[in-house]
């Protein structure tokens, strides 16, 4: 018999696989009806091209990302959020705060290397001084002791240490499950996940179901602290808002 | 720089004496920086917690088509209940915003905390009411909002009557819902259903379109160079935000941010940039619901008519067109025409008559059951409008010196206010 994790592994590889296929096929542009008219204001009257809008954002797969965010929506809304409120209904308040604390200290590893990558003296003092306060005093990262002494946090990922050092944004990408991204935070993505596997803390390289239970509640935990709900702007431009502010929330992320 | 920060000083100062002698304090100042900025933590009165909201979905008119755009038929509330018997409050969301948007969120902990169960209802203008639950699908005219409003209440009263334990009804909502509250409360009493016996209207409008028209000069007037320039002043913002937000590290963008930017800043804050950021959200509202009510109507104000928008389409560059269209414009251009279609004797003035409160201030004078919450430096009145309140409401009218536009709403007094119309007993 295959073992459980396994087989969701290969189920959700199928599944992707088959998804990122039929996208591939998905395209942006307008295909015009037959009984079209123009409109009181069509976009040539108004568009132009030496004018510039800081709702574009560099997009080239623009039809593809459309398709993954509805699916990311889709998925949301019938599968993770389901999956997010059980979980918030089964567990207490002071064990959800534990268990984000406790993820938020592993992290701490990733916000430390990268605040070494870009030689900041004041990040690095304090993350350090965070891991040793939460880990000891905290228990194991249970409770975030460091924050209330006045030890803040320091948000660094292998996305801002590239921007840091001056790599572009490169194309948007909505991620599959993960939602909005771009070149650069993708890779910055995979570095940090690559070093986090290589340190690996907990020892999960041993254990594959706990790697499983490992990523899953560390999944819910995450989607659980964002208030974000899909569609619930009311905008029929929630894909261009939402893409306009992930871009200019990660330049701010970089520039701190 | 220093006689800035001088000057600010000294109107603190002042401010100070000012507090001290009618005891309304309120922090901020500045009518478009409390717009912005909305109550500070501290200053937030205690409102429960942990309450158990139902997110609820109905469906108003079954026979209505779904698209790939649109795919679903179902209008988005939201139900909290007691646990025992009480009264039940319809609650109307503002302008383009949604049943949980933060100021429903904080009215929905006033009014449970007040003992009530409450229903949270999105605004007409809000896409979601716009594709589902309006009649006409031309959002904005009071009178047709609020009827559809009513058919709402109607259909959710019949799907949560044998779950909740009513005794009666109650109805407010802020800003445009405050002013939609007027009117559905005045259709009840042909129809019936409901025999609202309070209703609280927060800081509404007297004249939908005096109140947009300000608005849609807030960002017109205070964009240097005008609205090709947007970007570099986009920019611009940016920066300054990006400043702050590198300088303040141990914040983030939680409910407090810009209050910590508002404390932190040393000189003066400058109000046209305040100003064009309140235009800005509001355009942004506004070019949402115009494309909206664009694209369930078949087009043909900024998409093609006849043209089907399929599901991964790109709709960047019918952004770019909506938020450059004012909201006069739109009155004037689609609002008004598809009004005068149905009644030909219909000219612009009249259609703005009819959809302010001014229009029905004879009811709003004599029902004693109406009352009404609003701040003088109101951002979205005209010179002159609020007296409109002081002298159709007169006692029922509770007028804070301070707030901006609902700036306030989550502060002590105000919810203090709140709870104690609600659950006062008899009129």
């Amino acid at each position: 018999m295959m073992n459980t994790p396994v087989v969701i592994h290969h189920c959700l590889l199928i599944c992707l696989s088959a998804c990122f296929s039929f996208l591939l096929g998905c395209s942006a542009l307008p295909e015009k009806s037959a009984n079209e008219t123009p409109a009181l204001h069509p976009i040539h009257s108004v568009v132009r091209d030496e004018v510039s809008y800081p709702i574009d954002v560099y997009d080239p797969w623009e039809g593809f990302n459309r398709g993954m965010y509805r699916f990311n929506a889709g998925f949301d809304r019938y599968v993770f959020l389901p999956v997010v409120s059980a979980y918030a209904l089964l567990t207490p308040d002071i064990v959800e705060n534990s268990i984000s604390n406790f993820f938020n200290n592993l992290f701490e590893l990733n916000n430390l290397g990268n605040a070494i990558l870009q030689l900041k003296p004041k990040a690095i003092a304090q993350t350090t001084g965070r891991i040793l306060v939460n880990t000891t005093v905290g228990i194991g990262g249970l409770f975030d002791v460091a924050t209330k002494l006045g030890i803040y946090e320091h948000d660094e990922d292998f996305g801002q240490t590239l921007g840091h050092y001056g790599v572009g944004d490169g194309p948007y990408i909505v991620l599959p499950l993960l939602g909005p991204s771009n070149l650069r935070d993708m890779t910055g993505n995979i570095g940090d996940s690559l070093t986090f596997s290589a340190v690996d803390p907990l020892n999960l390289d041993d254990h594959g179901k706990r790697e499983v239970g490992f990523h899953l509640l560390n999944a819910i935990d995450r989607r659980h602290r964002i208030a974000f709900r899909y569609y619930d702007s009311g905008s029929p431009f929630e894909y261009e808002l939402t893409r306009m502010l992930y871009t200019r929330k990660r330049e701010l992320d970089i520039a701190r | 720089m220093k006689r800035q920060t001088l000057v600010c000083l000294f109107s603190f100062l002042l401010n100070g004496v000012c507090l001290a002698s009618n005891g309304y304090e309120y922090p901020i100042v500045d009518p478009l920086a409390a717009t912005v900025i909305g109550t500070p933590k501290a200053y937030m009165a205690p409102l429960p917690k942990n309450i158990h909201r139902m997110e609820r979905t109905v469906v108003v008119f079954p026979d209505r088509k779904v698209n790939s755009f649109i795919p679903r038929n179902t209008l988005s509330y939201s139900l909290v209940s007691q646990q025992h018997k009480a009264p039940l409050v319809f609650s109307i969301s503002g302008t383009g915003a949604s049943h949980r948007s933060t100021k429903m969120r904080l009215l929905e902990k006033t009014l449970y905390k007040a003992g009530l169960h409450v229903v949270s209802l999105p605004s007409p203008t809000y896409g979601n009411f716009i594709a589902t639950a309006s009649t006409t699908q031309v959002p904005g005219h009071t009178v047709h909002d609020s009827e559809d409003l009513y058919r709402v209440m109607e259909a959710i009263f019949e799907q949560i009557r044998n779950e909740v334990d009513i005794t009666e009804f109650y109805l407010t909502g802020y800003s445009l819902g405050g002013a939609q509250a007027a009117f559905v409360a005045r259709l009840d009493e042909e129809r019936k259903v409901f025999n609202f016996k309070k209703v609280l209207m927060i800081n509404p409008p007297v004249n939908l379109f005096n109140s947009v028209s300000i608005l849609d000069r807030l960002l017109e007037d205070n964009i240097p160079g005008g609205l090709d320039n947007f970007s570099a002043f986009f920019n611009d913002l940016m920066d300054e935000f990006s400043k702050v937000y590198t300088k303040l590290e141990n914040v983030d963008f939680n409910d407090d941010f810009l209050y910590r930017i508002y404390e932190n800043s040393q000189t003066a804050i400058d109000i046209s940039r305040v100003s064009a950021t309140i235009g800005m959200s509001f355009r942004i509202s506004s070019a949402n619901m115009i494309f909206f009510s664009d694209i369930v109507t078949g087009g043909g104000y900024i998409l093609p008519k006849n043209h089907q928008l399929h599901n991964t389409e790109s709709t960047t560059n019918y952004f770019k067109v909506a938020s450059r269209i004012s909201f006069t414009d739109y009155f004037d251009e689609r609002f008004y025409p598809f009004y005068k279609k149905q009644n030909a004797s219909l000219t612009r003035e009249s259609l703005m008559e009819n959809t302010s409160l001014a229009s029905i201030a004879d009811y709003l004078r004599s029902s004693n059951k109406i009352a009404v919450v609003h701040n003088e430096d109101d951002i979205i009145l005209a010179p002159g409008e609020i007296d409109f309140f002081r002298n159709t409401f007169q006692s029922r009218a509770q007028i804070y010196p301070r707030g901006g536009h609902c700036g306030n709403i989550a502060y002590k007094d105000n919810v203090d206010y709140m709870v104690r119309y609600f659950n006062s007993q008899g009129d």
